[in-house]
């Protein structure tokens, strides 16, 4: 009745060339592929002939388990897609809804949106420092970052509750006002954070085994990079100067004024170049953003889809039906289709929301940067020594969550 | 970019609204036949295309600017007929612009054109429309399941898919 496709139950390998090249099998379960990714390596000696990466194997099906949950419900699974930057995910998504509804979102409310998004993005891009050093051999940098990884993740149990699968940043605005203390507290980090940077700098940029994988390896073309949908630090070290952060702004991210760090160099060594100074940019980002920060309401004034603050629920008859309503039958989204991009730690990040009309999204479609980098991973490694396809996956920050979804 | 509280929702309005766009004016040069609907929703232009010309309209939008292939995925509006719509988001980085393509098919003859030929990136999101909803791309250099095992049965994100899925 339904149409399977054709299996294939062996592993293509190059016309005439069975006996000479080797198939060997990387992953799911090796320690450098971050997560369960599969490359089946086709090898001539030892050097790369072509690469099957094979996925799903953490394929949840959240874009069908989307299209069963009210449009609110919808915002703790988006954490759970890229599990590093949870923030971001919950900012996109709330992005494409609210533009469904065409609300309003308070300045104050956008103002934290982007000190939160510029804070996931240094735990992200500490993440991947931290693990891409480690898979070179030099152990010693993951202990540094996840020193500060922690500090960013106490700010975000601080602020949420949680810390990791954080669901603050919701349709309508933020789930609740942050704690007195709380930017006293990212202003203590952004102090102290630079000098972590050339902490980090100083034990790789100089240290010549570190120099020796990187540079000249992995290298992608501006051609390809487009060509191959790459977004990010990976497209912007290939020498293309694009970032949705200035290029479509959203969010208020017009109001802040940044560099974009590119190369014009396409190897492993310039995206890591690109990422360090990254971090640095987005210190400036939530400076910015603490200095700035609006006063006023944290949430948009749509009673019918925002629920109501606590203290109200319990004294006013109106808010109360109005969280009862929200809970139990959702809201309604007028009927279209919008697509949101942001510019997540690894990249463009789209998310595609049909509605129909009714309280959950008709088809949530998500975007995510890693799964179009993955495709570039053969062209990179293509003629070059096994051993840098380890340089070149740690290179392009791969988080096998938002391949797989 | 405009503003996304324009909603336009009949093709004649939007050529009237953007005599200059590139995509638009470059589709029209091309093929005007091919274009079959054309709105702008909240801001978002979105162009409806013949399904047989597909490739061919990837190619002039890209060689109007729109450069850099997003995403492809597909929408199953099941029972209504025709059942599936493939939307193209397309990126250019020199409009600072996202355009959206859109063509319906059908569930009988559930095949377009592949664009791998004009964006390579195309590649992995092809493979996944037709993992998860069954729908054919012709001239894909791989067209094999991606997310879900290559012996399983059936589109899971096809909406007469049950969400738990078949027990």
């Amino acid at each position: 009745m339904l149409d399977v496709g054709t299996p294939i139950l062996e592993v293509p390998v190059a016309e005439g060339s069975r006996d000479q090249h080797m198939v060997l099998n990387m992953g799911p379960q090796h320690p450098s592929t971050h997560g369960v990714l599969r490359l089946v390596l086709e090898i001539d000696g030892e050097v790369v002939v072509r690469i099957y990466p094979e996925i799903g194997y953490l394929h949840t099906g959240i874009e069908k388990t989307c299209e069963a949950k009210f449009y609110q419900q919808v915002v703790p699974l988006t954490d759970r897609v890229d599990y590093l930057g949870p923030m971001a995910n919950n900012l996109v998504y709330s992005l494409a809804v609210e533009k469904l509804l065409q609300l309003e979102i308070p300045p104050k409310a956008q103002w934290m949106r982007v000190l939160l998004a510029e804070l996931t993005r240094i735990n992200s891009h500490l993440i991947w420092l931290g693990t891409h050093a480690m898979d070179i051999g030099a152990l010693t940098v993951f202990l540094y970052t996840f020193r500060e990884r922690e500090d960013i993740l106490r700010l975000f149990e601080m602020i949420s509750g949680q810390r990791m699968m954080t669901s603050y940043i919701r349709i309508g605005g933020l789930a609740l006002e942050a704690p007195l203390d709380f930017l006293p507290r990212v202003q203590a980090f952004i102090r102290s954070f630079p000098e972590k940077i050339d902490e980090y700098s100083n034990l790789l940029t100089g240290n010549p085994i570190f120099i020796n994988r990187l540079k000249g390896v992995g290298y992608l073309s501006p051609e390809d990079a487009v060509d191959l949908a790459v977004t990010g630090p990976v497209m912007r070290a290939s020498g293309i100067d694009f970032d949705v952060r200035r290029d479509m702004p959203y969010s208020s991210y017009e109001k802040f004024q940044f560099n974009v760090p590119v190369s014009n160099v396409g190897d492993c060594w310039a995206r890591y170049a690109v990422r360090l100074e990254e971090l640095r940019e987005s210190v400036k980002i939530v400076q910015q953003a603490l200095d700035g920060m609006p006063e006023g309401p944290i949430k948009a004034d749509a009673p019918k889809i925002v629920l109501p603050d606590r203290e109200q629920m319990k004294t006013q008859m109106e808010a109360l039906i109005h969280h009862f309503k929200i809970v139990t039958e959702g809201f309604a989204v007028p009927a279209g289709e919008v697509y949101q991009s942001i510019e997540s730690g690894h990249g463009q990040v789209g998310y595609y929301v049909v509605s129909d009309g009714t309280a959950k999204p008709y088809r949530v479609h998500m975007r995510y940067p890693s799964f179009a980098d993955l495709q570039a991973l053969e062209t990179m490694c293509k003629g070059r020594l096994l051993a840098d396809v380890v340089a070149v996956v740690g290179s392009i920050d791969i988080v096998l969550g938002e391949i797989d979804r | 970019m405009l503003d996304p509280k324009v909603t336009l929702l009949d093709k004649a309005a939007v050529l009237e609204a953007l005599p200059d766009d590139p995509a638009i004016k470059a589709i029209l040069a091309w093929n005007a036949d091919a274009l079959i609907d054309a709105k702008i929703d909240r801001g978002e232009v979105t162009l409806t295309i013949t399904t047989n010309c597909i490739r061919e309209a990837a190619a002039t939008v890209k060689a109007a600017g729109y450069n850099a292939f997003q995403d492809v995925t597909a929408v199953d509006w099941y029972p209504s007929v025709p059942r599936f719509q493939l939307s193209y988001h397309i990126c250019s980085h020199a409009y600072k612009d996202v355009l959206r393509l859109r063509v319906m098919v059908g569930e009988a003859e559930a095949a377009v054109e592949s664009i791998t030929p004009v964006w390579a990136g195309a590649n992995y999101y092809e493979r996944e429309v037709f993992d998860l909803f069954g729908i054919r791309f012709e001239g894909h250099p791989n067209l094999r399941r991606i997310m879900m095992p290559d012996d399983w049965a059936g589109h899971p994100l096809r909406k007469d898919y049950p969400v738990e899925g078949y027990r």
